[in-house]
């Protein structure tokens, strides 16, 4: 998957010579996940896609995955808002609740 | 013209706390996407601000800044000046910013850098409100909307002035390039925005961006509210390029504009006769943009 | 001695100002004309339009605007200058708390004129003295030579790495900056070595990508904040040593923080900011004459407050009176607070005054400068005066 990853274990600063100087940083730092945010997941049946991408297109935290041969969706920072079920043309994708089964 | 298979896998903006099924989400991801690294972006106060650097995560992959909120188009001349003093080219200069920090309190230095003819691409992302600090109208809120400011009661029901016409006033300022968009006509926005990177000078682009939380709707119906303000004729996707108007896409004929307005909770205590004054209002505003599209032929 | 380098003109101290800006080479110059700085905006557009200031210059359409852009301007990596007044200094009061917090240097010359209502051009100091929390290095000068050194020496102290904090250079509207003196220029190889190549510090990058200016949670607010202190506590020091290597690069050095004209043996000092410390030592030496043990205290830096030298001085005088061309309204002038609070020790018992003088550009006669000395000595021999007094106000006797 070729999704930016949340670091492992970020410290914080621990000495006043540690803090940025000043409210700027490196571009491009994630601490934590929003999976937390879902109640339901979206679940691509990868026969029926057709990879015409337009679930990638749309999904407004660019969870969705194209990089391989077949879709992937980054479930660490897919919020479960449905745009890509809903916008499927061929109904690819089902939003499952989040501790069933698929 | 953009081919989705190009596009790149890299994410520019990733990992952000905005709203599930955020419109402006899809703006700004796809207006990064499409520009690239070599990109510095400028946000005002607002949505996108405030949900992607919270420090210590900053969720823009390229340069950043958060800025005033009435200074967007300000910091965009400077930035844009310091790059020119360093000889530095081909880097896009970037403000995204919402209809407040666009239209009510950033119009000031937004007419002042148009008409300088400072070098930079601004994207207004129109949620209709101000969306960040809890939905109260803005000059960008439709007529009869419900906003936290123009509530439904006894004495008023809903916001009672119509939209200001951005498109119309960087018109008036003659800038080089000017458009509308659509968080739901994806392609259409980057076409856009890939046009407008070539262009020296300032370039405008009005994307309407649907807002779930603030409008009323579930968000996985983000997409299809943004389409349906389109087909019922209630946005329309337009530009204005070496000084003419074109209009991208015209329906034939118009949806009613109830099937747009009754899907969202801020439109549901609007009247039959509140309906059929927002259709007037949208026939006359086509009749004054497909006058523009005749005035400014040839 | 003239060097064969060394320029004289006899210029305003605007054209002062545009001058050392020019100096300094900023690559972008964004500003709003406001009466009494209009001087240094037409100045510079001038060089710009000649050829002799390679600046990008920003005709913005507001001071909001103006600070905002060369704040742009400081992040994408350069040298930047600024200039207002009064009206022009509120308008942009937020986006001055954004650049120093956000710790860039930039340096603005700022006219100072009194704020409206009532509507009036000339000059006081409560436009710069109303922003005084918003954490940028004030500076104060009396002179247009002092003008034009002053504002080289905050680009250095400005951009040096213990402080990157911005910078205000303030000079009296019309008194100083409509006003002709003889001024000495220095050769631009001598500031180009004052001030070096900026070096951006907190600039964007496309090796590695920045984020700037980002929000900070209440957990982590009070540690920048903190660390802005810290550099403020840098900028005494380093104040102190920009003016000593500058005077040692052209023969003008200002006393750093604050100047003292014989305050060593005398009794009664007055305390004065800005272009009154002339007269008022002018004053103070005719009195020195007639045997007076007198002297004058000029406050060069405001912000920071040099607190450990007032401290010194309570231990040593019997009066001190100071000059406020402000006031803060509901108590009194500020820097007679701020002052007042610095002589203050256990067991000292100097006594002070408050002259409220020279507000909205109304002259500070030297007649009032021999009252003040004359009110310090009354106190200083344990008279009771009236501890706030307003010279030369209509209907009163005193």
């Amino acid at each position: 998957m070729n999704k930016p990853k949340a670091l492992n274990g970020y410290k914080y600063p621990s000495a006043k010579e540690e803090m940025p100087l000043g409210p700027g940083s490196y571009a491009g730092v994630l601490i934590d996940v929003n999976s937390g945010w879902r109640t339901f997941r979206p679940a691509i049946d990868l026969d029926m896609c057709k990879k015409c991408l337009i679930c990638w297109l749309l999904c407004p935290d660019g969870a969705i995955d194209k990089s391989g041969d077949r879709l992937e969706i980054d479930y660490d920072y897919c919020k479960g808002c449905g745009i890509c079920a809903y916008e499927c043309p061929v109904k690819a994708i089902t939003m499952v609740k989040e501790g069933e089964r698929q | 013209m953009v081919k989705i298979s190009e596009l790149t896998d890299e994410e520019l903006l990733y990992g952000h706390k905005l709203c599930q099924g955020c419109g402006a989400g899809i703006v700004a991801r796809l207006a990064m996407k499409i520009l690239g690294r070599k990109t510095t972006v400028t946000l005002p106060a607002s949505c996108m601000s405030s949900v992607t650097t919270i420090y210590p995560q900053m969720s823009f992959f390229t340069n950043s800044m958060t800025s005033a909120f009435p200074a967007t188009a300000a910091v965009l001349s400077g930035i844009s000046a310091g790059y020119k003093a360093q000889g530095l080219e081909g880097i896009n200069v970037l403000g995204i910013a919402g209809d407040g920090g666009t239209a009510d309190i950033g119009l000031q230095a937004l007419s002042g850098a148009v008409e300088r003819g400072d070098d930079f691409l601004y994207i207004c992302y129109d949620n209709e409100a101000y969306m960040n600090t809890g939905i109260q109208r803005s000059g960008l809120t439709p007529y009869g909307a419900w906003t936290s400011t123009t509530p439904v009661g006894q004495q008023s029901t809903g916001h009672r002035q119509f939209k200001k016409n951005l498109f119309e006033i960087m018109i008036a300022h003659r800038i080089p390039y000017c458009a509308t968009a659509s968080a739901s006509y994806p392609m259409d926005l980057l076409n856009k925005i890939d046009k407008a990177r070539s262009i020296r000078g300032p370039k405008f682009i009005h994307v309407q961006a649907p807002c779930p939380t603030g409008w009323g709707f579930p968000p996985e119906k983000t997409v299809e509210v943004g389409r349906l303000a389109v087909q019922t004729g209630l946005w329309y996707l337009a530009e204005y390029e070496q000084g003419r108007v074109s209009i991208n896409l015209k329906p034939a004929r118009f949806k009613p504009a109830s099937e747009y307005l009754k899907i969202q909770k801020r439109f549901k205590h609007l009247t039959d006769d509140d309906i059929r004054v927002i259709e007037e209002h949208r026939d006359r505003e086509w009749k004054i943009l497909t006058n523009f599209v005749n005035l400014t032929e040839g | 001695m003239n060097a064969p380098d060394r320029k004289r003109a006899f210029i305003s101290g605007g054209e002062a100002v545009a001058i050392a800006a020019r100096l300094c080479r900023p690559d972008v110059v964004a500003a709003y004309p406001i009466t009494p700085q209009t001087v240094i905006v037409e100045k510079i557009s001038d060089y710009v339009a000649a050829g002799e200031m390679r600046a990008q210059f920003l005709l913005v359409e507001s001071e909001h605007s103006a600070l905002a852009a060369v704040m742009g301007a400081s992040m994408s990596g350069v040298r930047t200058f600024t200039a207002t007044s009064s009206q022009g200094l509120l308008y942009m009061c937020e986006m001055l708390h954004y650049v120093s917090g956000s710790r860039f240097p930039v340096v603005m010359a700022n006219a100072n004129r009194t704020v409206a209502a009532p509507w009036n051009i000339f000059g006081d100091h409560r436009d710069s003295i109303s922003q005084r929390d918003s954490g940028w290095i004030q500076l104060y000068v009396e002179n247009c030579q002092e003008a034009l050194d002053t504002l080289i020496q905050a680009y250095r102290i400005a951009e040096d790495s213990r402080v990157l904090t911005p910078v205000m250079v303030n000079l009296d509207g019309y008194v100083l900056t409509h006003t002709y003196e003889n001024v000495e220029i220095p050769a631009q190889e001598i500031v180009d070595g004052y001030l070096g190549p900026f070096k951006p510090v907190n600039a964007f990058s496309f090796e590695k990508p920045k984020s700037l200016c980002f929000t900070a949670p209440p957990e982590w607010q009070t540690e920048f904040r903190y660390q802005q202190q810290e550099a403020m506590g840098a900028a005494q020091r380093i104040i102190a040593e920009a003016d000593r290597e500058y005077g040692r690069l052209t023969g003008r050095c200002y006393g750093g923080l604050v100047d003292e004209y014989n305050v060593r043996d005398a009794d009664c000092v007055l305390v004065a900011m800005g272009s009154v410390a002339g007269t008022a030592r002018i004053v103070a030496e005719r009195l020195r004459d007639r045997g007076h043990k007198v002297g004058l205290v000029k406050v060069r830096s405001f912000r920071p407050f040099p607190k450990e030298y007032f401290r010194e001085l309570g231990k040593k005088m019997k009066a001190v009176g100071v000059i406020d061309r402000d006031i803060s309204f509901g108590y009194e002038g500020a820097l007679y607070s701020e002052i007042r609070s610095a002589l203050y020790t256990p067991g000292v018992s100097v006594r002070t005054i408050n002259f409220i003088a020279g507000i909205s550009g109304r002259d500070i006669k030297q007649e009032y400068i021999e009252s003040m000395y004359e009110q310090l000595r009354r106190i200083a021999e344990g008279e009771n005066v009236p501890e706030i007094q307003y010279p030369g106000l209509r209907w009163q006797t005193w």
